[in-house]
């Protein structure tokens, strides 16, 4: 039987973002006029309940088998659309959406070119959509357990969460000891809470859990498999264990900025400049300087942050709220001390943060803007040598003591661990989260999840919130018991494939493989993600990826570029006419 | 009125980066003593809109282009740059010092930037036999303006030439054709004549099929190695060449040296190229010597003031001087040698310990002159 596209085009309003600007009834009007298309229809919100309903009826009434909306980006409302067909009972994968908002409406002018080119978007849509095959969508089991990488705060509140809903869970730290750079923290902002307090009880739950397994001293070496069910090779001295998990949480924590990388601050030259991190140590010892209580400290912010130089261009967002905590604590703890601060901008953005820094003031620490050019020595004494940029004058101030606001810096390792879980980095060289806003915690990789300070610098409550979030997140694959995989995925003409494996070369997920016996490529449907590298290296044009044929794409070009309905203009004039 | 269009000059020079934090200003070693304040500076530049009016801002020609304020932004802002490229509106207009005028005259005409012959370039040879480059040879050596007509820094020179000749090092000269490498013309804003210099000089060089080349000076050192464009030519300074054929043996000494020696790390050494090891290898390598380190050394080297066309210009405040202040850093240590490796340094720290009367105590020295003294 030959199969005759029906398609059904409807064009979104999008209240007024598209049709403000694009003349929406001209361009359904046009669109009854495609190859294919049965009806054309244009409404003010197509994902509203009485969109979705426009698109169903017109399924059932109209006997339509493929569907085109044209509204914004498939990110936003492509799982939207599918659901709607596939509710009606069309297979999801026969719907094609043309983005007529985020690619037309929102970055021209109103006029006739913009109604032509969201005219060309749609006739692209619908020659793709006349070509487009139902695909299956299969569902896999999923191995009722979690890997979570690194036992600092945030591998350690997510391992009792994932374990609290009854899974199991390996840890695994590479240190000897769990509890990461908190552990060496003496107090909190902005409570002035012992850290201690706060991190022991939640390492004594992780060790009693019955369902958490915490390798202390091991390392993840080997990473395979897919969402739902990971091959993961962990060794511990000279053992090498292998677990199978379906999701994996990465915990790997930061490091501090070495202070040594900006010698004109003299740290390890001068036993009187020290680093916030050494200040907490010094707190919880009592604050002495070559044995004697410091008369004057100055603290310095910014070191190793927003600092292009040394290519850490971000703020560290937590050394302004350290460095206001461990001031008042000199003033606290030594009454008849003078403490300083010196920073560019005092950033107190959190919950009771500003409040914590007026006390801070209020508790006499002076606060000068401006950030110290260098150390130098004077007798017993340091000295700071900046300028106080609202005086405008150059300053010198004799400290005995001197703390360094370090920043949080990407480990060294994580390039490394980035290759072996094949994750993204930021520009600032953390991992990089698959979303800013709206998936701040999952990563490019299915069933891959990121918490704590390897995304970015976090002070200890948000470290917590994301942790929470990304057990939350990697929980829903293990709950449900099944993952999808998507059917977009790469496929082999055997009889074109020579074996080469130039694909396999590109494949950033380990999907293709030489098989055996055949002599020819076959891919892991489970793993690929549908990105289409192999099929662009294939020299032979044997590869395919579903739902992104070449006889589509091809379909989708000849529309733009000489469909014979529609004329491509020539230049930005208001000349121009749409021929229907 | 000295008007300059700021708007354009905040976009060429980058000024919207800066977030005020007064590194360049904390660390300048002019901003203690004089009106200049890098920071202030560019805050003005950046919330003037179209015009700011250069009138009356004599700090700008306090600056030793030292390299201290872009060394510590963060934000890779480079103020010392924007301070040259406003000097420039000044000579634009010929409104500069009389002796900065005449230095810049006589660069012109002489090919160097102190009123002396060109044809008298080359007499600090005297009585010794030096290969010209005409004759071809590995290195070129580019002996630069102060060292070739300062009665005091032609020992420099001489000292480097025996040094080298005894090493069996292959180099030549350019004689009365070599010409002033334009660095100070270039950081007194005149920027116009230091094109032509820079197209000159290559054209010299490029007819001698010079390839590798060692300098005197730092500043003609960072000249030929940043302000030059990148023509395919190596450029050191000669504490590097030396540094290197100790390594290889070719250089070694015999006369122990016993003397504590402190070494002035000379900006445009050290600062402006990251050349702070080899200087202290030859050092090192001197049998007897001592090497004490002053609290500001490498990085934090405190300036002597004579770079940035400082020799041609007593600045704002003449009264008290980083040179001096260096001295009594140098004295500090207890070391009885001064060293550095700069025709600029030399003089200006030498004139310092006259000054302080500390001529019973403390002696300035450059490396090769040390270096010489122990062959």
């Amino acid at each position: 039987m030959v199969f005759t596209p029906r398609v059904g085009v409807y064009i979104c309003h999008c209240g007024i973002n598209i049709a403000a600007t694009v003349d929406v009834a001209a361009v359904a009007k046009f669109a009854v006029g495609l190859p294919g298309v049965v009806v054309a229809r244009h409404y003010t919100y197509m994902c509203s309940d009485p969109g979705q309903v426009l698109i169903k009826n017109d399924i059932a009434e109209l006997n339509l088998n493929r569907v085109v909306v044209a509204s914004c980006s498939p990110l936003m409302h492509e799982p939207t659309f599918r659901a709607t067909v596939a509710d009606a009972g069309l297979n999801p994968y026969c719907y094609e959406m043309a983005n007529i908002r985020e690619q037309c409406s929102w970055v021209h002018p109103g006029g006739p070119n913009t109604t032509l080119k969201a005219m060309q978007l749609v006739a692209s849509a619908v020659a793709k959509a006349t070509h487009l095959e139902p695909l299956e969508v299969r569902q896999v089991p999923v191995t009722p357990a979690a890997l979570v990488i690194g036992g600092g705060f945030a591998g350690l509140q997510a391992s009792l969460d994932i374990a609290e809903a009854g899974f199991q869970v390996t840890l695994v730290e590479r240190s000897s000891q769990l509890g990461g750079h908190a552990a060496q923290l003496y107090r909190t902002f902005p409570t002035l809470e012992s850290v201690v307090d706060l991190l022991n009880p939640v390492i004594c739950q992780v060790k009693e859990h019955p369902r958490i397994a915490a390798m202390t001293e091991a390392e993840v070496i080997e990473v395979g498999g897919y969402v739902g069910n990971f091959k993961v090779k962990v060794r511990r001295g000279e053992e090498v264990a292998e677990l199978l998990v379906g999701a994996i949480l990465v915990a790997t924590g930061y490091e501090v900025f070495d202070a040594r990388r900006k010698p004109e601050l003299g740290y390890g030259v001068y036993p009187q400049v020290i680093t916030t991190l050494d200040f907490e140590r010094l707190a919880a010892e009592g604050i002495q300087v070559n044995g004697r209580q410091p008369k004057r400290v100055v603290f310095i912010q910014c070191v190793g942050s927003r600092d292009q130089s040394l290519g850490n261009p971000y703020c560290s967002r937590v050394c302004c709220m350290v460095t206001a905590k461990q001031a008042r604590l000199v003033r606290q703890t030594l009454p008849e001390s003078e403490v300083s601060v010196f920073y560019i901008d005092v950033r107190a953005f959190g919950k009771n943060f500003e409040e914590f820094y007026d006390l801070t003031r209020e508790e006499g620490v002076i606060y000068r803007r401006g950030n110290p050019s260098e150390i130098i020595k004077r007798g017993e004494r340091v000295v700071v040598r900046a300028e106080d940029t609202l005086l405008g004058e150059p300053v010198e101030v004799e400290a005995d003591l001197v703390v360094l606001a370090v920043g949080m810096t990407p480990r060294a390792d994580t390039g490394a661990v980035a290759g072996l879980l094949k994750l993204a980095r930021s520009a600032d060289g953390f991992f990089l989260e698959a979303h800013p806003k709206l998936r701040p915690v999952d990563t490019a990789m299915a069933g891959l999840f990121l918490a704590g300070c390897c995304q970015g610098p976090k002070d200890i409550s948000e470290t917590i919130s994301q942790a929470r979030a990304a057990a939350s997140a990697a929980l829903i694959p293990l709950m449900r018991g099944q993952v999808p995989v998507e059917a977009a995925t790469s496929y082999v003409d055997e009889e074109l494939c020579a074996g080469c494996g130039q694909c396999a070369q590109m494949c950033a997920f380990s999907a293709l493989a030489l098989h055996p016996l055949r002599g020819v490529m076959t891919v892991n449907p489970v793993l690929c993600q549908g990105c289409g590298a192999c099929a662009a290296a294939c020299p032979s044009g044997a590869i395919n990826v579903h739902h992104f044929t070449f006889e589509q794409f091809i379909a989708q070009i000849d529309a733009l570029v000489d469909g014979e309905f529609l004329p491509m203009p020539v230049s930005i004039s208001e000349d121009v006419i749409v021929k229907v | 009125m000295l008007q300059i269009d700021s708007r354009q000059f905040v976009q060429e020079h980058g000024l919207l980066a800066c977030i005020q934090c007064g590194k360049c200003t904390g660390g300048c070693p002019m901003a203690i003593k004089t009106r200049l304040n890098p920071r202030s500076l560019i805050y003005r530049l950046l919330i003037s809109g179209n015009g700011f009016d250069l009138e009356g801002r004599e700090e700008l020609w306090d600056c030793t282009t030292c390299a201290t304020c872009f060394s510590r932004c963060p934000k890779l802002v480079n103020p010392m740059e924007a301070v040259i490229a406003l000097r420039g509106a000044f000579v634009e207009k010929g409104r500069v010092h009389p002796n900065v005028k005449t230095a810049l005259e006589s660069t012109f005409r002489h090919g160097n930037p102190l009123t002396m012959p060109r044809e008298d370039r080359a007499a600090w040879v005297g009585d010794m036999v030096v290969k010209s480059i005409e004759q071809g040879a590995e290195y070129l050596y580019y002996v630069g303006c102060t060292p070739s007509y300062d009665p005091r820094v032609q020992g420099v020179t001489r000292a480097i030439v025996s040094l080298l000749q005894g090493s069996g090092l292959d180099f030549g000269i350019l004689g009365a054709q070599e010409n002033c490498c334009g660095s100070e013309v270039r950081r007194l804003g005149e920027l116009g004549l230091f094109e032509m210099m820079v197209e000159e000089n290559q054209e010299t060089l490029k007819s001698l099929g010079v390839t590798r080349m060692f300098t005197t000076s730092p500043h003609c050192f960072n000249a030929f190695k940043n302000d030059y464009p990148k023509n395919g030519f190596q450029v050191q300074h000669y504490t590097q060449v030396m540094a290197g054929l100790l390594e290889t043996r070719s250089l070694s000494f015999s006369k122990p040296f016993e003397k504590s020696v402190t070494y002035h790390d000379p900006c445009y050494l050290g600062k402006h190229n990251g050349v702070f090891d080899e200087p202290r290898k030859v050092l090192k390598g001197i049998p007897g010597l001592t090497l004490v380190e002053m609290d500001r050394s490498r990085e934090k080297s405190l300036c002597c003031e004579g770079g940035g066309g400082r020799m041609w210009l007593e600045g704002t405040n003449p009264g008290t001087r980083l040179a001096q202040m260096r001295v009594k850093e140098a004295l500090e240590t207890g070391a009885q040698v001064l060293a550095t490796a700069c025709p600029f340094c030399l003089l200006t720290l030498e004139e310092a310990v006259k000054h302080l009367n500390a001529e019973g105590q403390m002696r300035v020295m450059d490396i090769a002159e040390i270096a010489l003294q122990a062959l």
